[in-house]
């Protein structure tokens, strides 16, 4: 069958399993993530955690030890250093953080820059996930399992964070903890995503499919379950387009959620931007003198 | 004297004292609330109200003063989940994907194991509460999808299923209409009646003379406090609202 040659094509080589395999790893761990972040506002805080791993992944190829260990270090060091500028100045949090990311990123391109042979910039910052050795694969699912299972084991105290943080305090909850673990855990996952996508669109997978599910549904169980199924039908379509198509993996699959994102955005009822412009069309043919009301008018009445 | 052996009150500020920068939001503040009784805290924007629920929350460290909660510090308080806060409407993501039965059963949290997964007891509680403040049809709904005294009743239910025994609610009228506010004093007088505490604070001032045991008149300093009808006079009312307010006798 033609099909099923045009899927298991690819897999016959090694790398692209192993390729599949850390894309679709990385992706499911930062879509789990994704709804909490995006609930949080902490999408711009999961952009400065993974510029400001570059120096730690760069130190850690030059001293040899696993870039998880490096790229960990860097993402936790700059959240710490975020919420110490934060505390002590009046400054607004994003501009605290905009300085933060920036000085270590600017670091990470200085130490590249000066040990080049050692190091290709290019991986690290736009993923290469083809060339992935069995020994990051294993430090990808092996993180990616721990921040998985830390996170649902903690779902319910991460969400209650995120929703009312007045009432985690009153019940007795540590909300210092909670915030410092849910940043750890965007920590560990920039440490998995990176792999795949690259350190510039780690980001991407960290914000679009939670918030692509977002706009699908007005329950957290089944977001969370959206954005999983997105992300994974998304990694698959960016891999096997980056294969036929020859295009760089990690652009492959960002494109291919944003794509998912752009026609939920569109057409999802009953939020979908088209279904919103057709209801008023409608309702003003209907009635042309009346004041059109876009929110009132039933999903599907006229049909 | 009696005062010795007497069951401490349900909330005992003494001196409470807070500056932002050069301001001070709160200047040496005392308000006790009796077990059982309903005190209404009146003030205008910026008078310090929010404050000082933050500082009775342990929110902020105040510069000075202390703060009882049945005898015991807040922190304390806290953790055996004696208390409850409702927070004012503008201050909840009412878009955020939860029902109104995930809300009311984060009042359980600190009751339940750290993965907060819920038993049996969990489940009764959660459904009784919110029974009981006539919401249990619409517990499957998006808590934004509810109406604004609705919205209310699920953050008083939190509280119920917490068994709370001192309620603190910011400005519970604030965007609620009449037929709801009726269902909301009733609500608040019913546990009254059962023990619980409640402090309050509002703008509402008709609602205070009905509702509240007692009231603190507050502009960052206490102005007044006692019984509504000596608070709420038109002369204490002119100095905390600065002349602003147009006094309808009630």
């Amino acid at each position: 069958m033609d099909l099923l040659n045009w899927l298991t094509e690819p897999l016959q080589y090694g790398f692209l399993t192993r390729a599949l395999i850390v894309t679709v790893a990385a992706a499911v761990v930062s879509a789990v993530l994704s709804c909490w972040l995006i609930l949080m506002g902490w999408s711009l805080m999961g952009d400065a955690v993974s510029h400001a791993v570059l120096p730690g992944v760069a130190l850690a190829y030059i001293v040899g030890i696993p870039f998880s260990i490096g790229a960990f270090v860097f993402g936790a060091g700059a959240v710490a250093l975020i919420g110490v500028v934060r505390s002590t100045t009046k400054l607004k949090p994003d501009t605290v953080i905009g300085v933060v990311f920036t000085a270590l990123f600017a670091a990470g391109l200085a130490i590249v820059s000066s040990t080049p042979s050692q190091i290709d910039l290019l991986h690290i910052l736009f993923g290469n996930v083809l060339g992935v050795t069995d020994g990051e694969l294993w430090q990808v699912l092996i993180l990616g399992a721990v921040t998985l299972a830390v996170v649902l084991f903690k779902r319910r105290d991460l969400t209650l964070l995120a929703f009312d943080r007045t009432h985690a305090h009153v019940i007795g909850l540590n909300t210092k903890f909670l915030s410092a673990l849910l940043l750890g855990l965007l920590a560990l996952s920039v440490v998995v995503g990176l792999q795949a996508v690259g350190i510039i669109l780690v980001v991407a997978m960290l914000i679009t499919p939670g918030a692509t599910a977002f706009l699908l549904t007005r329950s957290f169980d089944r977001m969370l379950v959206l954005a999983v199924g997105i992300t994974v039908a998304a990694s698959l379509a960016g891999i096997y387009a980056s294969y036929y198509l020859d295009i760089s993996t990690g652009a492959a699959v960002v494109l291919a959620q944003s794509l998912v994102f752009t026609v939920v955005y569109l057409v999802a009822r009953p939020n979908g931007v088209l279904w919103q412009r057709l209801r008023v069309r409608r309702s003003r043919r209907r009635s042309p003198s009346a004041e059109a009301h876009v929110g009132d008018a039933p999903a599907g009445a006229v049909s | 004297m009696s005062t010795l052996s007497a069951a401490p009150p349900a909330l005992r500020a003494t001196n409470l004292t807070v500056s932002y920068n050069d301001v001070r939001a709160l200047d040496g503040v005392g308000v006790i609330v009796e077990t059982g009784s309903i005190c209404g805290l009146v003030g205008v924007n910026g008078s310090g109200k929010s404050t000082l629920f933050k500082a009775l929350m342990g929110l902020l460290v105040p510069a000075a003063g202390t703060v009882e909660l049945y005898g015991r510090t807040s922190r304390e308080a806290r953790q055996r989940g004696l208390v409850a806060y409702v927070p004012q409407a503008e201050d909840v993501d009412w878009d955020f994907p939860v029902s109104v039965a995930d809300v009311v059963a984060m009042g359980r949290y600190g009751l339940m194991g750290p993965s907060r997964r819920a038993s049996a007891a969990d489940r009764a509680a959660v459904d009784a509460a919110l029974e009981r403040v006539g919401l249990a049809g619409l517990r499957r709904r998006q808590i934004g999808e509810l109406s604004g005294g609705q919205r209310k009743r699920a953050f008083v239910a939190r509280s119920i299923a917490q068994d709370a025994r001192l309620l603190l609610l910011d400005e519970p009228f604030a965007g609620v209409d009449r037929s709801s506010e009726a269902t909301l004093t009733t609500l608040l007088q019913e546990l009254r009646d059962e023990g619980r505490s409640v402090l309050m604070s509002t703008h509402d001032l008709a609602g205070v003379s009905q509702l509240c045991d007692s009231a603190v008149l507050l502009h960052n300093r206490v102005l007044a406090r006692g019984r509504p009808s000596d608070v709420l006079t038109p002369s204490n009312l002119a100095l905390a609202f600065g002349g602003a307010l147009e006094i309808r006798e009630p």
